[in-house]
């Protein structure tokens, strides 16, 4: 149990190298151009594994802030804020006064902060949260992968108008013909 | 002892790619690939990756799948390889 353990903790890397190494043989070597792009997917998400596999901690959990105390000094600090631009708003036309109110408000959130920026800033531990960096990075990966695929598969589209097959070596053989 | 699943879940995904890339029908191969990116959605989605997880089965799923179906469709279905 111990040394499956031990397998398991690098088993995303191995499976990773297993999985773009599958991909690259696809683009290789297959003829078909419908089966080239869909190891050329394969080997895009095999590279997406990897990132998030980088990204993650053990005993971690998804990086969203969950903690009430937080949001209690939210909504503290925009009832606040609240006050002091209905005061603001009050006295019409008196800037003195505004600015009196704006500054005030400022004074006072820094001072809330200051209060409770201990407790705020304790309970947050960075070892609970898994990494989100490479999340970001990889939701555009994503996006990036589905967008070639999408110009992979109209390009085969075009050439099956113009050769009537998918078949790289047909193609091959049609272009040497041609000329 | 969730590494288990992972575990299966990396096992599938090796095995999906390899039948996705060996069978002969090509609407065939279109939906195993779906398979494979599902199962890899639930693989980030078991560590921690929620945001990616939800795009990969939204576009990797099922615009790629959709993709490659409407592709096969309007050209061969057979393969030689």
């Amino acid at each position: 149990m111990e040394f499956l353990q031990h397998i398991a903790d690098s088993f995303n890397y191995w499976i990773f190298i297993i999985l773009m190494m599958i991909g690259l043989y696809a683009m290789v070597a297959k003829n078909n151009l419908v089966k080239k792009l869909i190891g050329m997917s394969i080997f895009q998400t095999a590279i997406i594994l990897f990132y998030v596999s980088i990204g993650y901690k053990e005993n971690a959990t998804i990086p969203i802030l969950s903690h009430a105390l937080i949001h209690e000094v939210h909504h503290e600090e925009a009832g606040h804020y609240k006050e002091a631009v209905q005061e603001a708003h009050h006295d019409e036309g008196n800037a003195a006064e505004a600015a009196h109110a704006a500054a005030e408000y400022a004074a006072e959130k820094a001072g809330k902060y200051l209060e409770h920026s201990d407790h705020a800033i304790l309970d947050i531990n960075p070892d609970d949260y898994v990494n989100p960096l490479v999340h970001v990075l990889m939701l555009t990966a994503i996006v990036v992968g589905v967008a070639t695929l999408g110009v992979g598969l109209a390009i085969t589209q075009k050439l099956y108008g113009e050769f009537g097959t998918v078949e790289e070596s047909e193609i091959i053989e049609a272009i040497k013909f041609e000329k | 002892m969730t590494w288990i699943f992972d575990l299966i879940l990396l096992v599938f995904m090796v095995i999906t790619a390899l039948i996705s890339l060996h069978v002969k029908d090509l609407l065939s191969a279109a939906m195993i690939f779906g398979v494979y990116s599902f199962l890899m959605c639930l693989l980030w989605a078991g560590m921690g990756a929620v945001d990616v997880a939800f795009t990969e089965a939204a576009v990797g799923a099922g615009v790629s799948a959709v993709f490659l179906i409407s592709t096969v469709l309007r050209t061969s279905r057979r393969s030689s390889d």
